[in-house]
C-alpha cells in the first residue's frame, strides 16, 4: 500500500503506514517524560560509587570507618561485603566474569571499589572522599598491540591458569582459498587502520532505583536497560532471586545505543543496598562515570588486504583484527559469534574468497566493545571494506564510484551467499548507488573538485574539496533461535494484542524504546494490519510484569523481530475477527473480503462489519461458532527465520582547509533501503541521528588513554560530540527492496547510518587531501599531519 | 549529576561590598560572575572554594562606552554583549571575530570579559584579543583603583596581577585611526578551546605599517604575545612578505605543548598560518576592503 492509499483517521493520522508525529512527543516536548532519575520513593536513599583513580593497582586495604561515621551515611558496601553474598563478581554477556566491587586489584581507571549509601546524593558523594584506599600500583597494559608481549602485565590473574592477556582467536572464511586468490592477483593493497575506542554517550547516563519489599520479598528495579526481560532473568540467575518476584521497569530512556544492554555494577549495588538497608536505593552515575566505566565501542586494530585485477575486478578480501576488549570481556552479542557479526566484512561486493581472523585481548581499559549502534560489529566491518575499496581505487587510479559500481552484487545474484557464510536475501545495490550519485550530482562535484585542486596547487586558495562514498550492507534483526542466543536465551520476541470492546487496542511488546519511537511505530503496525487508528492503540513496553518475554532493543532488532511479532499477532486477531464478522453477518468466513479495517460480503460492499463492530460483537452475547472463544486478543512469539539485510549508499562532500587541516562537512547524501517505511519521519530521524554519529566519530569522538591507563575522554570537554554546527542539512533518498521473509518486508534502520556514514566522511576527507590513509578522528591536527606524511596515532596520548 | 563540595554563598550588592566580603573571607573565597570556568571546576572537584561571592548584582560594571580617547568595557559585560556591540565592531572587529568562536550562545550569555581575563586560561580568546590590542586593565581594592597595562596583567597560566581582595572592574582600549583587526582560531569543534588562535591589530600609515599587535592563544606565548614579531612589522610595507616574516617569528618563538588537540609542530604551524591570515585580514580592514 503506498502512502497515498492510506486512509486518514479523525485525528489526521495515517491508519497504517505513513508520516505522523510521534505519539510520545507530547510528553517529551513538554518535559513530562519520566526517566529513572525521576523515580522518587518514600524513604529512598542515594548511592554513589567510589572509583579507582588508577588503571592497574592491587588494593591492600580499604578503610571505610570515616565514611560510615558521616552523619548521613547509612551503609558502605565494599567488595568484601559482596563476597559474603557471592556477588563480588558477576557474569558478563560473553561468558566472562566482571568485578562488581573490587576484591583484589583494580583493572581500569574508574573501576568500582566501594558503594556509599546516604540520605541524600550530596552526602553520598561527600562521603566517597572519606574512604581511604591503599593502592599498590602495577604496570598497566594500555596498548593492545603490546597486550600479548611476553613481559606484558597480566590483567586477569583472577582467572584460573591465566598466563597472558589473550581472550580468543576467531576466524571466518576460507584462508587457503583466500591465499591462493591473493597469490595470483595482479594488484594487492594492504592497509592498517584503527577504528578507535568511542563511546555511545547517551544523554541520560545509567542508573537504577532498587526497592526490595521486605514483606512480599518482591524486588522492583527501575533501571536504564534496553533489555528489561533479559536483565530480570540474569538477576534471577546471578543473585538467586526468584524470577517471579523481580519486576524490572525500564521507564523513559534517554538514549541507549548499546550502552544500556549489559548489567553494570551500580545496578547490582543498588539492589544489594536496598536489601541491606531495607529502603529503596537510587544510584545514578554522572557524565564522567558514564564515559569512563560503561560500555565503550569499537577499539579494533585492523589490517586489511584487498586483491583485484588491474582493470578493477575485486577478487579477495582478508583482514586481521586485534580487538581490545578492556579489562573484562563484557561485549553483548550472540553466543556463537565472539566478534559479533564482523565477518560480514565483505560488504556489498562479489569475491572469489575472503577470510578474517580476530584476536581479542585484555587491557587495563574499561570493558565493553559492542555499543554505539554498531549492529554487533557491522560498523567495524563496513568501515574496513569501504576504506579498503577506496585504497584500491587510489592504487588503480580509478574513480571510487566506478570501482564500486563495477563490483557491487547484481540484483540477479540474490539470494547471495558470501564467502564467510552470510545469506543476503535481497537487494538492488546499483540502483541505490545510482540514486545517491544522482542526488549528489556526482559528475559536477568531480568537476568542481578538480577546479579547487587546480586553484590550490596554483597557490590561489587553501581550500580543497573531497567526495567520499560508502556502500553498506547490514545483517540485523538477531536472530534465528537456531543460531542465536545471549547467555542461552534465544533471540525471539513475544507480543500480546488485546482489542477492547469499543475497538480500542493495547499491544504489549518485549522490546523497549530508548527514543526510537516504538509507541508510534508499533501502533502503526497494528493499525496497518487491523485498520484501527493509531491514536486508538496503546503501546506498552519496558515493564516485565506487563509485557511478554523477549530480548530487548539493540542491533536494530525491534522492527525486524518484534515488529514481525506485532504483525503476526495482529493477523491472528484479524483471522479471528473474520470468524466473528461471519457470525454477525450470518455468512461463511470464506464469503468475506477485507478492506480498510472492515470485513464485508464479497460483491456486497455495503454489507460489512468494521473491526470496531467486531470487537464489540466479540465481547457481546452474539452466538459464536463451535470452538470459537469470545473476546478479541492474541499472543505470538516471533522467531525470525533469517536476518534482514538493509543497505544503502552514502556520499559525503567535505571542504578541507589545507592550511589548518580543518574539515567542514558540506553535504551528506544518504540513500537507505530498509524495505517499506512504516513511519518515514521516524526512519529519517534515525538516519539523521546516525549520520551525526558518523560525522562525530569520523571527525572528533575518541576515548584515548595515557600510557598509564589514565582516561583522556572522561568529560564532554574532552569527549567531543558533534553539534548542529558540524552537521549539514542531510539529503536523504530511498529505494525499497522488501525483505522476502519478514511479514511486513521491513528490515530495520536504527543503526544503518551509524554503520554506513563514518567511512563516507573519512573517504571524503582523504579524497580531498589526496592521502590514502589516516585514522579517525580526523581532527585538524590529524588531517594536517596526514598531509605532511607523518600520521598521528590518537588512541594513546600524543607525546 | 556532578556536585561540588559544600560552600558558603554571599551575594555582593555593590563593588565596595564585594571587596569587603573578599577581605572578610580571605583567600578561600572566590568571586563568581558567569561561573562558566569556576563551576565546572567545582563540579569536577578540582576547585573547592569555601565561599562564593556572587557579583552579578554589582551595578555599573556592564558598560561598553567611549571614555575620552579609549573604549571602556565593564568587567561584567557578557560575551554576548561584546558580540552584539556596534561600537566595538566599528573600532575593533577583532572582538566580533573572536566572540563568534568563543564557546556557544549559552556560555556567551553568562560569561564575562572580567571573568575571562581573570581566569587567565592560556587558551582563552579574549586575553589574546586584549594582548593584540594593548590597552589597560583597571583593578580596584579598598584603597582605590589602579591601572595595569594589558600586557603586564597576565603573569602566567591562571595567574594575574589581581591580588587578594581586589576586583578587576574595567578593561580599556585606546581608539586609534586607520586601524584594522582580526581574529583567527582553529578548534576541533565549535565551543572547544582553541587548538591555536591568533589576533592581529594593524595601524597603517599609507602603505606602511605604523603599528601592529599580535595576540596568540594556546601556543605558550608569554603574556600571549611575541614582541619580536610586532617589532618586525613596524615601519614595514603592509604586504605579504612582511606578514610572513612576523608569522615566522611567531612560529619560532612560541612554546606550544603537545596534547590531544595536536602535536607541538602542528601548533607552531598554526601560529604561523593564523598570524598570517589575521594580519592579512586586519590590513584589508584597515584599508576598508573588508568589513
Amino acid at each position: 500500500m503506498t502512502a497515498t492509499d492510506v486512509p486518514i483517521s479523525a485525528e489526521g493520522n495515517p491508519i497504517g503506514f505513513g508520516r505522523m508525529h510521534r505519539k510520545e512527543d507530547a510528553r517529551f516536548l513538554r518535559g513530562a517524560g519520566k526517566y529513572v532519575d525521576d523515580v522518587t520513593l518514600p524513604g529512598m536513599l542515594h548511592g554513589a560509587i567510589l572509583r579507582s583513580p588508577i588503571a592497574h593497582a592491587r588494593i591492600t586495604s580499604i578503610d571505610t570507618s570515616a565514611a560510615e561515621a558521616h552523619p548521613k551515611v547509612k551503609a558502605v558496601i565494599t567488595g568484601q561485603t559482596l563476597e559474603g553474598l557471592g556477588l563480588a563478581w558477576m557474569p558478563t554477556l560473553s561468558q566472562d566474569t566482571q568485578s562488581v566491587l573490587c576484591t583484589d586489584k583494580v583493572r581500569f581507571q574508574g573501576q568500582e571499589v566501594a558503594f556509599v549509601i546516604a540520605e541524600d546524593k550530596y552526602s553520598a558523594r561527600d562521603a566517597l572522599q572519606l574512604i581511604d584506599v591503599d593502592y599498590e600500583p602495577l604496570d598497566a597494559v594500555v596498548d593492545a598491540k603490546h597486550a600479548l608481549d611476553d613481559d606484558a602485565p597480566i590483567v586477569r590473574d583472577d582467572l584460573e591458569g591465566r598466563t597472558d592477556n589473550h581472550i580468543y582467536d576467531w576466524e571466518a572464511g576460507d584462508a587457503t582459498k583466500c591465499d591462493e586468490v591473493f597469490r595470483n592477483a595482479e594488484v594487492v593493497v594492504t592497509q592498517e587502520m584503527l577504528y578507535p575506542r568511542v563511546h555511545p554517550a547517551p544523554m541520560e547516563t545509567c542508573g537504577s532505583v532498587a526497592s526490595m519489599d521486605p514483606i512480599s520479598g518482591k524486588l522492583t528495579i527501575w533501571t536504564t536497560t534496553q533489555a528489561p526481560h533479559a536483565h530480570r532473568t540474569l538477576y534471577a540467575l546471578v543473585a538467586g532471586l526468584p524470577e517471579h518476584k523481580i519486576q524490572v521497569i525500564s521507564p523513559d530512556i534517554g538514549g541507549g545505543f548499546g550502552n544500556k544492554v549489559g548489567i553494570y555494577p551500580g545496578y547490582v549495588c543498588s539492589i544489594v543496598g536496598s536489601i541491606v538497608t531495607g529502603k529503596p536505593v537510587k544510584w545514578m552515575e554522572d557524565r564522567s562515570e558514564n564515559l569512563m566505566s560503561t560500555s565503550f565501542a569499537r577499539d579494533y586494530h585492523m589490517t586489511g588486504s584487498i586483491a583485484a585485477t588491474r582493470d578493477g575486478k575485486i577478487q579477495g578480501l582478508k583482514v586481521d583484527v586485534l580487538a581490545d576488549h578492556g579489562a573484562f570481556n563484557g561485549v553483548a552479542q550472540p553466543t556463537k559469534f565472539p566478534a559479533g557479526f564482523f565477518h560480514i566484512f565483505t560488504g556489498s561486493y562479489d569475491y572469489d574468497a575472503a577470510h578474517c581472523n580476530v584476536t581479542a585481548v585484555y587491557t587495563n581499559k574499561a570493558p565493553g566493545g559492542v555499543a554505539y549502534a554498531c549492529s554487533f560489529r557491522v560498523t567495524e566491518a563496513v568501515y574496513l571494506v569501504e576504506r579498503m575499496v577506496d585504497c584500491l581505487a587510489d592504487e588503480l587510479g580509478m574513480d571510487p564510484a566506478e570501482l564500486r559500481m563495477n563490483n557491487l552484487l547484481k540484483p540477479e545474484q540474490f539470494p547471495y551467499t558470501t564467502p564467510t557464510g552470510w545469506e543476503y536475501d535481497s537487494g538492488d545495490y546499483p540502483r541505490a548507488l545510482d540514486e545517491a550519485m544522482r542526488i549528489a550530482g556526482y559528475d559536477e562535484l568531480r568537476t568542481e573538485q578538480a577546479e579547487k585542486r587546480r586553484a590550490y596547487e596554483a597557490g590561489e586558495s587553501s581550500m580543497l574539496m573531497g567526495i567520499g562514498i560508502s556502500f553498506f550492507t547490514e545483517g540485523v534483526g538477531a536472530g534465528p533461535r537456531k543460531h542465536m542466543d545471549i547467555l542461552g536465551l534465544g533471540m525471539a520476541d513475544g507480543c500480546e494484542l488485546r482489542i477492547h470492546p469499543t475497538g480500542k487496542a493495547v499491544v504489549r511488546l518485549s522490546v523497549q524504546s530508548q527514543g526510537q519511537g516504538h509507541e508510534t511505530t508499533f501502533a502503526q503496525i497494528i493499525s496497518h494490519e487491523l485498520g484501527i487508528p493509531p491514536e486508538d492503540i496503546d503501546v506498552v513496553h519496558g515493564d516485565t510484569d506487563n509485557t511478554p518475554f523477549g530480548l530487548g532493543t539493540y542491533g536494530s532488532r525491534s522492527t525486524p523481530v518484534s515488529g514481525a511479532a506485532a504483525a503476526v499477532v495482529a493477523r491472528r486477531v484479524k483471522d479471528k475477527s473474520r470468524i466473528i464478522a461471519a457470525a454477525a453477518l450470518e455468512c461463511s468466513p470464506d464469503d468475506l473480503e477485507w478492506e480498510h479495517g472492515r470485513w464485508f460480503v464479497k460483491g456486497d460492499p455495503d454489507n460489512g462489519k468494521t473491526i470496531q463492530d467486531i470487537a464489540m460483537a466479540a465481547h457481546s452475547s452474539l452466538e459464536l461458532p463451535e470452538g470459537v472463544e469470545g473476546h478479541l486478543d492474541a499472543t505470538a512469539v516471533y522467531d525470525p527465520p533469517e536476518l534482514t539485510y538493509p543497505f544503502g549508499a552514502y556520499i559525503c562532500v567535505t571542504d578541507v582547509d589545507a592550511g589548518t587541516g580543518e574539515v567542514k562537512v558540506r553535504r551528506f547524501i544518504a540513500v537507505d533501503d530498509c524495505g517499506p517505511r512504516i513511519n518515514p519521519m521516524i526512519v529519517e530521524g534515525q538516519v539523521h541521528g546516525g549520520v551525526a554519529d558518523g560525522i562525530g566519530m569520523a571527525l572528533m569522538e575518541l576515548i584515548a588513554f595515557e600510557r598509564d591507563g589514565t582516561n583522556l575522554g572522561g568529560s564532554f570537554m574532552d569527549y567531543l560530540l558533534p553539534t548542529s554546527m558540524e552537521c549539514p542539512s542531510y539529503e536523504l533518498g530511498e529505494t525499497v527492496t522488501p525483505s522476502p521473509h519478514h511479514p511486513l518486508g521491513v528490515k530495520g534502520v536504527g543503526e544503518s547510518a551509524t554503520v554506513g556514514s563514518p567511512a563516507a566522511v573519512v573517504n571524503s576527507v582523504l579524497d580531498a587531501i589526496g592521502v590514502r590513509a589516516a585514522d579517525m578522528p580526523l581532527t585538524p591536527a590529524v588531517v594536517w599531519r596526514a598531509m605532511q606524511g607523518s600520521p598521528l596515532r590518537m588512541d594513546l596520548a600524543l607525546e | 549529576m556532578q556536585v561540588p563540595e559544600t560552600f558558603d554563598y554571599e551575594r555582593a550588592s555593590n563593588i565596595d561590598d564585594a571587596i569587603a566580603l573578599l577581605e572578610r573571607h580571605g583567600d578561600e573565597a572566590r568571586l563568581i560572575a558567569g561561573g562558566h570556568s569556576l563551576l565546572p571546576m567545582m563540579k569536577l572537584r578540582l576547585a573547592f572554594p569555601e565561599v562564593l561571592i556572587d557579583i552579578n548584582d554589582v551595578p555599573d560594571l556592564d558598560h561598553i562606552r567611549i571614555d575620552g580617547d579609549e573604549i571602556a568595557i565593564g568587567a561584567m559585560v557578557r560575551h554576548a554583549a561584546i558580540l552584539d556591540s556596534a561600537l566595538l565592531a566599528e573600532h575593533y572587529p577583532i572582538f566580533r571575530d573572536a566572540e563568534r568562536v568563543i564557546a556557544d550562545p549559552l556560555v556567551r550569555n553568562r560569561g564575562t570579559i572580567g571573568g575571562s581575563f581573570c581566569q587567565a586560561d592560556p587558551a582563552e580568546d579574549l586575553s589574546a584579543v586584549g594582548a593584540a590590542l594593548g590597552g589597560s586593565v583597571v583593578v580596584r581594592s579598598s584603597s582605590g583603583s589602579r591601572t595595569v597595562p594589558m600586557r603586564e596583567f597576565h603573569e602566567g597560566p591562571y595567574e594575574t596581577k589581581v591580588g587578594d581582595a581586589e576586583i578587576l572592574t574595567e578593561v580599556r582600549f585606546p581608539i586609534r585611526n586607520a586601524t584594522g583587526s582580526a581574529y583567527e582560531k582553529v578548534e576541533r569543534r565549535v565551543g572547544d578551546w582553541a587548538v591555536a588562535a591568533a589576533g592581529a591589530f594593524v595601524q597603517l600609515d599609507g602603505d606602511m605599517i605604523a603599528d601592529a599587535g599580535i595576540g596568540l592563544a594556546a601556543v605558550g606565548a608569554d603574556h600571549f604575545i611575541v614582541p619580536d614579531a610586532e617589532a618586525a612589522l613596524r615601519g614595514k610595507p603592509a604586504i605579504r612578505e612582511s606578514f610572513e616574516e612576523a608569522a615566522q617569528l611567531c612560529h619560532d618563538q612560541c612554546s606550544p605543548v603537545t596534547d590531544q588537540r595536536g602535536p607541538e609542530d602542528y601548533k607552531r604551524h598554526l601560529a604561523r598560518e593564523l598570524v598570517l591570515r589575521a594580519l592579512t585580514r586586519a590590513t584589508a580592514r584597515a584599508r576598508g576592503e573588508e568589513s
